[in-house]
Formats: structure tokens, sequence, C-alpha cells
């Protein structure tokens, strides 16, 4: 929870900076319709994206969706079966890896082992044929950015977690690349040490003005980095938005289930008054209204998402006449120090997710299991989906 | 448990027993002056000195040594390459083949390999002589190289290779500077294996050989076959002598590196510890 | 997900056609040799075989050779005794050997695979180091104390366990002696490599759940212990049908195997075509075990070959 209020911080930094929506902006990378197939699976299918120079982007999904096939066709480990990856303009099909712009931090940091971190750092340096004393500079140069500076002549099994993690950032920024690709880059580092590298490579993502594209299963990782995320499920890209657009407005229930926690209740439109649905829920009893811009006709069947923070839980039965209040009794409380998570059983035995923040120390009379209680959402903090 | 502990000692002990005695009493014998295996006539190297004037034994394990050489070196890099092949290129027609051609020599019994090479040898009017020998030699021993090998490749982290190729590394470069030297230490067991094995071969040898290529075990099966000599026992134990100082060379070497390896595992851990107290601190 | 590369598939070929060629040119070739030449006549020539293909007379040199052989060779093998038994002696020497090799090798790969990890090492090394020597050497000093004034005798003797000498070396004891002791390390590394990666949990909640040691040993060890004991049947077995030197230095002249025969036909008797087919047949007594093995070959390395999972 703490990483999330942490990166609306971080967020208003960079409020200006949004290429994407800017006309005319020429992207860094573009993936051009492309299509990716093992046998009879298809990997990446007829996908197009693109990514702005400076862009801290992230492709989110679960794995087995074409996420890291996504960076390897990039990086030219693999080959398109259709379509273009173009680089700057340029399409990189008939580049082979060693020769593209790139560089990739390996999930595994695939160090050379044999070598020291020193000669990790400047192993691509080296292909370039670069003057020695450059080559010596440059290591010095990243050392000093990743704060590695005594450790140059160790090998990398003589390095703790973290330190290889950074060996492996800075031999991939070394050669100071259009575009960094980072593969599951905090997967191997525990809990701790992973929030504080997330901001660690956000700070220098900036101090270098590198394009970071970040492959990952974390949605908080993800959220907390990323400019924009790019929600990928069966090798497709479910939505492509900011993190704060990805979370309160998913465009799908894929989408809305795969990111955080939330309830979807699923009916049929029946009325709309501007922006105002009228929504039935068979699950709720009473009818739900939600704000929405979409269009939606009545008859359509929608799903109402609601988030279980965006709730608020109240004892008995709701006074008569309160809008979108959902009636059920306590079926399990989860207590997690900050929050405390309430499922509510509805009537039909649906179960339902709200979760209260435990503002105070102490509570009179906390609620408690079996008790009937009623839940209570404003019509903006749900979102209607269609998809 | 106590019970358990004693009773494995003992059956290791009994096995261990059981298979250094007759080595044990082989090289104990070498030194012995008298003829007579039952009788102990007191310490002397004089068939020490008698197996060096030996001229046509000598000859025998110099030419030994030459088909050893030639024909492991032979098969390391023929093994090396079919290893990448079984490991690295997935399936290709004929995988299944190759395959089949690569394990049936190790189970085939050696008179079947030294007969059928000596039948190609014939039929095409080759030459037979040392040459043959390390021709016969390299293909068994290209299988035992294959097999060691693929075993180090296949838990090898392609990512290493990826790795190297995405900092501007050529992919024939990348195979010289990365693959090779992590792979070494299975290139030079199999190395070894092979040379060893080439060095041991009575059957193949005996076939595929011709004239003026007598090896050394061919030469040592004739004398033994008339009988026990305390020569021949020196012999044995000069060559028992040879393989003790290589592997415990060897040996020696990957402790310390393993050593190394674990103290620095340690210290690692220790920064790790360090490290984590730090950012809870920060 | 297969790791199907484009890049890689011309180098790929570049790399497997060297040790594939090698090995069809001296060994499938000469395999097939061998049948063919079973096939022939013995001649007083060089080479002594008849027919021998005349490759300069092109194709009618190979039909005129085709046409020339007989099956004489293999109607001898079955009418002759003598060869019957080298061959069932062979398999029956091979089996004993190789129950008496479980029996010696299990206990041995089950105490090393439950030993401290430093010490397991060391006996694994201790295990593997006699290999390193020449095979030659190690039975040749087995005649010095099998002999009937060799080191054993003597011992037993100066003990008083026995009254006169044991006749030893030159029987069917000598030889699996010989035989267990030369393959004793090919049954024990098999063993041990899956004893040793065996869950010890699993024996704990064996015993947890109420069977003793020895049930759990039936019950838990030995099954999980079955890839081990297949590859080290298969690798000590094969091998040992078509053994030379151990019933050659170790077994008296009545002992027959079926590699000896093959020896003594080809550089005794100089007859190439007999010994051929009696390669022919040891090969075809071969093939069951050859197959399986190569099957469980397959299995085993099937994960490995079947590429990493590359698109998540």
């Amino acid at each position: 929870m703490a990483t999330r209020n942490e990166h609306v911080a971080v967020g208003a930094v960079r409020r200006n900076f949004a290429p994407w929506s800017e006309p005319g902006a020429e992207p860094l990378i573009r993936f051009d319709g492309v299509t990716k197939r093992y046998g009879a699976v298809t990997a990446v299918d007829a996908l197009s994206l693109s990514i702005y120079e400076r862009e801290f982007f992230c492709l989110l999904g679960p794995s087995g969706c074409g996420k890291t096939t996504l960076m390897r066709l990039l990086a030219g480990f693999e080959t398109p079966d259709e379509g273009r990856v173009l680089l700057a303009g340029v399409d990189q099909a008939a580049i082979p890896p060693h020769l593209r712009p790139v560089n990739m931090m390996f999930q595994s940091y695939a160090l050379f082992p044999h070598m020291s971190v020193e000669g990790n750092i400047a192993f691509g340096l080296r292909q370039e044929g670069l003057p020695r004393d450059e080559i010596r500079a440059r290591v010095d140069d990243m050392l000093r950015l990743v704060q590695l500076s005594g450790l140059a002549k160790r090998r990398p099994d003589q390095l703790s977690g973290g330190q290889r993690q950074r060996v492996a950032l800075a031999r991939a920024l070394a050669k100071r690349p259009k575009v960094l690709l980072l593969d599951e880059p905090l997967a191997a580092l525990d809990k701790k040490l992973r929030e504080a590298t997330q901001f660690e490579l956000m700070d220098i993502q900036m101090s270098l003005g590198t394009t970071f594209l970040v492959v990952t299963h974390d949605q908080e990782e993800a959220m907390a980095m990323a400019d924009r995320i790019a929600v990928m499920g069966h090798g497709r890209i479910a939505q492509l938005d900011p993190p704060n657009v990805i979370y309160e407005q998913p465009a799908s229930r894929y989408v809305a289930q795969f990111i955080g926690d939330v309830n979807l209740l699923e009916g049929e439109v029946t009325g709309r008054d501007g922006d105002l649905c009228t929504v039935s829920c068979p699950a709720v009893g009473s009818a739900l209204l939600v704000a929405s811009t979409e269009p939606s006709a009545p008859g359509q069947a929608v799903a109402v998402a609601i988030r279980p923070e965006k709730m608020r839980l109240g004892r008995g039965l709701p006074p008569p006449g309160t809008a979108n209040a959902i009636v059920g009794e306590v079926w399990d409380i989860g207590y997690l120090g900050d929050w405390t998570t309430y499922v509510i059983r509805l009537a039909d035995g649906h179960l339902l997710r709200a979760s209260q923040a435990n503002v105070a120390r102490f509570v009179e009379q906390p609620l408690t299991w079996e008790e009937t209680v009623h839940a209570v959402f404003a019509p903006d903090a749900a979102v209607l989906l269609s998809r | 448990m106590h019970r358990g502990n004693a009773f494995r000692t003992v059956v290791l002990l009994l096995g261990l027993g059981f298979l250094y005695l007759p080595i044990v009493v082989l090289v104990i014998y070498s030194f012995n002056a008298s003829r007579l295996v039952t009788v102990w006539g007191g310490f002397s190297i004089q068939w020490y000195v008698a197996l060096f004037a030996n001229a046509p034994l000598m000859e025998a394990a110099w030419t030994s040594l030459k088909i050893a050489t030639l024909s492991a070196s032979l098969a390391t890099v023929l093994g090396t390459l079919a290893a990448l092949a079984l490991v690295r290129h997935g399936r290709f027609g004929g995988r299944s083949l190759f395959t089949g051609l690569i394990y049936a020599p190790l189970v085939m019994p050696e008179v079947i390999v030294g007969l059928a090479l000596l039948l190609l040898f014939v039929s095409v009017g080759a030459d037979r002589g040392l040459w043959t020998v390390v021709v016969a030699h390299t293909t068994l021993t290209l299988c035992f190289a294959t097999v060691i090998i693929q075993a180090r490749l296949a838990s090898f982290d392609r990512a290493l290779e990826e790795a190297a190729m995405d900092l501007g590394c050529p992919p024939a470069k990348t195979f010289f500077t990365i693959t090779l030297p992590l792979i070494a230490p299975a290139v030079g067991a199999a190395f070894l294996l092979a040379f060893t094995l080439s060095l041991d071969d009575l059957v193949i040898a005996s076939f595929t050989t011709g004239p003026g290529a007598t090896t050394l075990p061919m030469r040592i099966y004739s004398q033994v076959r008339l009988g026990v000599t305390p020569e021949i026992n020196a012999a044995c134990t000069v060559l028992i002598a040879f393989v003790a100082v290589g592997l415990g060379l060897s040996f020696i070497l990957t402790r310390s590196g393993a050593r190394h390896r674990d103290e620095a595992a340690g210290e690692a851990s220790a920064d790790a510890v360090a490290e984590r107290h730090a950012e809870v601190r920060s | 997900m297969a790791s199907r590369r484009g890049r890689g598939s011309s180098g790929g070929a570049l790399v497997r056609i060297w040790p594939f060629a090698w090995l069809v040119v001296f060994f499938a070739l000469p395999c097939l040799l061998v049948l063919r030449i079973s096939l022939s006549e013995v001649a007083t020539a060089q080479p002594p075989y008849r027919p021998v293909i005349d490759w300069s007379a092109g194709l009618d040199g190979v039909l005129a050779a085709a046409a020339e052989l007989s099956l004489d060779n293999f109607r001898l093998l079955l009418d002759d005794g003598l060869y019957w038994q080298s061959a069932l002696s062979s398999v029956r020497l091979a089996a004993t050997a190789t129950l008496l090799l479980l029996v010696v090798g299990y206990p041995m790969a089950h105490a090393a695979a439950r030993l401290a990890k430093r010490w397991r090492e060391i006996v694994v090394i201790l295990i593997v180091l006699p290999f390193w020597t020449s095979f030659l050497i190690r039975v040749y000093a087995w005649i010095g104390i099998l002999k009937p004034e060799g080191l054993l005798n003597t011992a037993l003797l100066k003990v008083g366990i026995i009254a006169a000498p044991l006749e030893i070396l030159n029987t069917e004891t000598a030889i699996l002696i010989g035989l267990v002791y030369s393959y004793l390390p090919f049954m024990v590394l098999p063993l041990y490599a899956t004893l040793e990666k065996l869950d010890g949990t699993l024996i704990e909640a064996a015993q947890d759940l109420g069977a003793t040691p020895t049930k759990a040993f039936w019950a838990v060890t030995v099954p999980l212990s079955w890839p081990g004991i297949v590859a080290g049947t298969l690798l000590c077995f094969i091998p040992m049908v078509g053994e030379f030197v151990i019933p050659d230095l170790l077994g008296g002249s009545e002992t027959l195997m079926i590699g000896r025969t093959l020896w003594s036909e080809f550089f005794g008797n100089r007859d190439w075509p007999l010994a051929s087919a009696v390669a022919v047949v040891l090969l075809v007594l071969l093939v069951g075990p050859i197959v399986v093995f190569r099957e469980l070959e397959a299995r085993r390395s099937a994960p490995g070959a079947g590429g990493r999972t590359g698109g998540s």
C-alpha cells in the first residue's frame, strides 16, 4: 500500500511527461502488427505498440502472456513471424542481436562467472573496440552510478543478490543503449530490497534519460515505476495507459481483475440519465447507480467493478433511501495492520470484499463475524465494464 | 541412528577395501626383491630398473602415449561439436539416429567395435598401424566425450550467451569468450577420460593395429598371459602413480577453487545481511 | 515452448556434420560390413573371405558379390553346440554378475548417499578412482591374489581355514569376481546418483506414517531408485556379455564366453566370416537391452532437450 501512495508523489514530478498524447511525436520503438508463434501457441498476436524516447515503460502480465517474447523480439533473440519491429524508424529484421542498439538486463542477470565485476561491465565496451582509458573511465562511472566502486575486482559469485543486480544494470547501461530492456529486474530480490531498488531504478532512468522497457508480472512494481503500463494477456495488449488510469479506469474485466483487488458485480443496464447509468445486479437485489462516460444502451450486459477500498462499511441495515447500499453479513475478516479486509456474504451467496483503513488504534465495538452490515459506494467510485 | 552409522561405515570400508586391495597388492609386490608373490624378499627397485631397460615395453608405452594424445584431442573436438548439436540445435532431421550413434558405442562390446573397424580398414585397403588405432579410439572415446560435455551444456544458462551477444559480441566470438571458458572443466574431463580410455584399451587396439604399432596394453597382455612377472607389476605401478598424480593435482585444483567460492559465498551473504540492515535503517 | 531459433540453423548444420559423418563412416558403416561379411565364406586369401565386392565393376560387382552371400556361417553356429554354449554361458555369467553387483553396489551407494556432504564427495571420488587406472592391470592383479600359490590361498592356509589351496583361478568364480570388481563403479554411480537426489523427508514421512525403517526402505527408497537400478544394470550387463579380457585372464580354457569365442575365431582360426557371424549373434543378444537403454536415456534427457520456455 505504501508504494502506491509514494507513486502518486513521483507521478506528480513527471506530470508533464506525456509524449504519447502529443500529436506528431515520433515513437522510438514501434511494434507493427507483430506475430510470433511457437508451434501451435501464439505468443504474440498481431500486436502493435509505440514506445517513446525517455519513457519508462512496463509490460505487465501473467506468465505466458507474451511479454518476455515481445522483449526478446526487440533484443533480436526471436524473429517475428509477421509484422515489423522498428527502432528509431529502422526495421530491425536484418540486424543480428549483437549489432542492435539496445541492451538487456537479464532476469537471471547472466553475469559472466569467469569475469570480475569490472570485466563484466567492460565487456560490451570492449566489443566496440573503445580505447582502454575510455573503457576505464566509463566502467568507473558505471560503478559509481550503481554504488559498487569498491567491488570492481570481485567475481559475481562473491556478490550478494542486490549487488549482482546492480552489476547487471551497470553492464547493460555501460554501452549507453537507446533502450534498456529489463526482464523482471527485481524478481530475484527480497521484498525490502525490491522496494528500495525500484526507486533507485527510477532515479537512474531520470538522470540518464534512457528509455526503459521493463517486463514484470508484479503489478505493484509496474505501478510504482512506469510512465505507462501495457497490460498483456494472450499475446495481445489488454490496456495501455498510465498506472492511475489502469487502476481507476480498467478497460476490461481482465485488467480490473489482474490489477489489484476488485469486486465484479454482473448485471444489465436498465436506464441512463446523463452520465449516470442504472444497473440491475441480481446479486445485490437493488439497482446500482454508476457514473459512466461510455455510451451504454439499456439492455447491455455489463459488470460493475468496485475496488474494496472504495466502499464504506456500516453496521446493520442502511438508512432508507441510501443509494448504492449493498446488504450482507460479515463472512470473514482479514486483519492486515494498516487495513482490514472484510468478506461480506450477500443474500444469494456472492462474496464481496471491502477494505477499511484502520485509522484509530482502538475501536469500541469492531465489526464481527455474522454481523449484518451494509457497504456503500459513490456512483463515481465504480466503473462499468462491458468487455 | 548410531547403529545405522556404524553399518554404513562398515559397508563402505569393505567395498572400498575390495576395490583397492588388488591395486595395493600390486604396488607392494612391485618392490619385492623376490620373484615369488608369496615370499617377501625385501625391498628392491630392481624390477623398475629392468622395466626401463625393457626396450619393447618402453617403445609400446611411447606408441600408446602418441595414440592417446591424438585420439583424445580429436575425440574432444568432435565430442564438443556433437554435444553442441544435441543440446543446442533442438530437433533436426536424423536427431534420433545421431543420438543412437552416440550411445551405441558406449555399451557395444569392444570385440564388435574392434572387429567392425578392422573389416572397414581391410575393405578400403588402408595400411594398418598407428593411425588406424587413432581412428578407432577416437570413434569410441568421442561418444564418452559427448556425454560428459552434453551434461555440462544442458545446465549451461543460455542467457549468458545472449547477454554477450546483446552487448555486441558476434556469435562465433561468444562461443570462444563465454561458452568455451565456462564448459572448460567438462571439456578437460572429457579429454582426460578419452586419454585414459585410449591408454587402457586392449581389445580394439588388438583388432585395428598393424605391424610396428604395438600398444602398451597389448605388450602387457602378451606378457601377462605367460604368468605374473614383477616387471609388469612395476609397469603397472608406474601407470597407477601417473594417474594418481594427475588426478590428485586436478582434485587439489578444483578443491581450492571450490573453497575459494565457498568463502566468497559466505562473505557475500554477510554483505547481503549488512545491505538489508542498511535498507531497513534508511 | 521449444527453443526454435531462426539463426544458428546453418551454423548448426556445420557443427553437427563432423561428428555425425565420423560416426556414420567409422561406426555405422563398419557394423553393416560385419553383417555382410558374416554372410561370406572363408578363403585362404587376403582378405581371408570371399566374395569381395569388386567396386571397380560397379553395380555388377556388387550384385555378383550379393549373389554369393550365404547363411552357412549361421547354420554352423546353430549346429555346433560350442557356440550355443558360449552364448548361453555369457548371458548366464553376466546376469549372475549383475545380481551380485546389485547386492554389493546398492548398500555401498546407499551408505555413500547418506554420508555428510564432505565425506560423500570423498567416497565417490574413491569409488571412481580405480576406474581411471588400467582395467587390464586391475584384472591382472587378481591373478596374483587368486592363483593356487597366491595371496588369498596363502592367507587362508596360514589362518587354518582351509587345508589345501582352493582352485579359484581359471574357474567361473574367478570370472565372477573379476566382473564384479571391474564393473562395480558402473553400478554404484548410477545408483548413487538417484539415491543422493532422494528427498530424505520422504523416508521420514513414511516412518511418521508408521512404516518401520525396513518397510520404508522397500516401499519408498527402492521404488524411487528404480531408474538408477535399471541404468546400473544395463550399464554393466551389456558390456559384460561381450567381455573378453576378464574370461581370458581369469577363466579357465573350458569357460566359454562369446567375446572370447569371437576373439579366438578371429585371431586363432583366422575365420573372419565366422567371427563376424558370432558378432552378429552377440549384437542380436544385446539389441533388446540396448533399445531399452536408449529409451530410458531419451526419456531422461527429454526435459532438457525440449528447450527452455522463452515467452512469459
